[in-house]
């Protein structure tokens, strides 16, 4: 048997390390895939806690994260496509048009 | 033996993670990511919620993760080049992550109940009491996020549009 709390912390360690690949990535693509797995990190702890208060709430809002995420990705990935379309690069550091 | 399964998985899932944020190359980033979704299906499916899981392998590691490679493969995205970004976020960035996880887990530690502990089989969120409340309960999000996927669809199709 597992305490509870172990599958928050799990939870809270697959967001950190999604936060760590936002910040030391430069491929925009892997930058998303980061935020991707930060949105995998709060889902886990949303199941977690839906089975702590034993209610499918939590389990619905896990499923309209999901949607939100995959209409994300569909905008998102335009945008990449479009911006490698100008500027032949995927490297964040070279997006610096509006940089000071 | 329900033990052995949350640690494999959850190690599975750090893991893959780990080498999502260390690779160079996006492909290997997007099979690692690929492996940390299927830990997490195996993790909600011990959390008793086997629709999401379902959802998860189907929509995440299907639908979401083939439209990442696509774009990969489209773009023929390669390894970037090491440009040397601010040192001030690579000296400042990993001390402040681990800051980040301190705190989150001194919360969950502070207001989790420590007794409570995860029994397989013990809540089971079967699939029609799911359907029953979104289409109850949850009926108008369900039909804003409608909307909001067929905006996401058109603004997709505009944005990923050649100029003539």
């Amino acid at each position: 048997m597992i305490p509870l709390s172990y599958y928050l912390v799990l939870s809270a360690i697959l967001f950190c390390l999604g936060v760590a690949g936002f910040l030391l990535q430069r491929n925009i693509v892997t930058i998303f895939m980061s935020v991707e797995l930060m949105l995998n990190a709060v889902n886990l702890s949303f199941v977690a806690l839906s089975y702590h208060f034993r209610l499918l709430d939590g389990q619905i809002f896990v499923f309209f994260v999901m949607v939100v995420a995959a209409a994300e990705a569909a905008v998102g990935l335009g945008i990449i496509i479009a911006v490698f379309r100008n500027r032949e690069s995927l490297n964040v550091d070279r997006m610096n048009l509006i940089k000071w | 033996m329900y033990e052995a399964f949350f640690f494999l998985f959850a190690l599975a899932a750090v893991g893959f993670a780990v080498n999502l944020v260390l690779q160079n190359h996006p492909i290997h980033s997007a099979l690692s990511l690929i492996g940390v979704m299927a830990s997490l299906a195996s993790l909600y499916l011990m959390l008793g919620a086997e629709f999401i899981a379902a959802v998860q392998v189907i929509v995440y590691a299907g639908a979401i993760m083939v439209l990442f490679v696509f774009v990969i493969m489209l773009l023929n995205a390669g390894e970037e080049e090491r440009t040397n970004f601010s040192r001030l976020a690579g000296t400042l960035g990993v001390p402040l992550i681990l800051v980040l996880l301190a705190s989150i887990a001194s919360i969950v530690y502070r207001i989790a109940p420590s007794d409570e502990m995860v029994r397989f089989g013990d809540f089971h969120g079967r699939t029609a009491d799911i359907g029953r409340m979104l289409f109850r309960t949850y009926l108008l999000p369900f039909e804003i996020v409608s909307i909001l996927i067929l905006v996401a669809l058109v603004g997709a199709v505009v944005l990923a549009r050649k100029e003539s």
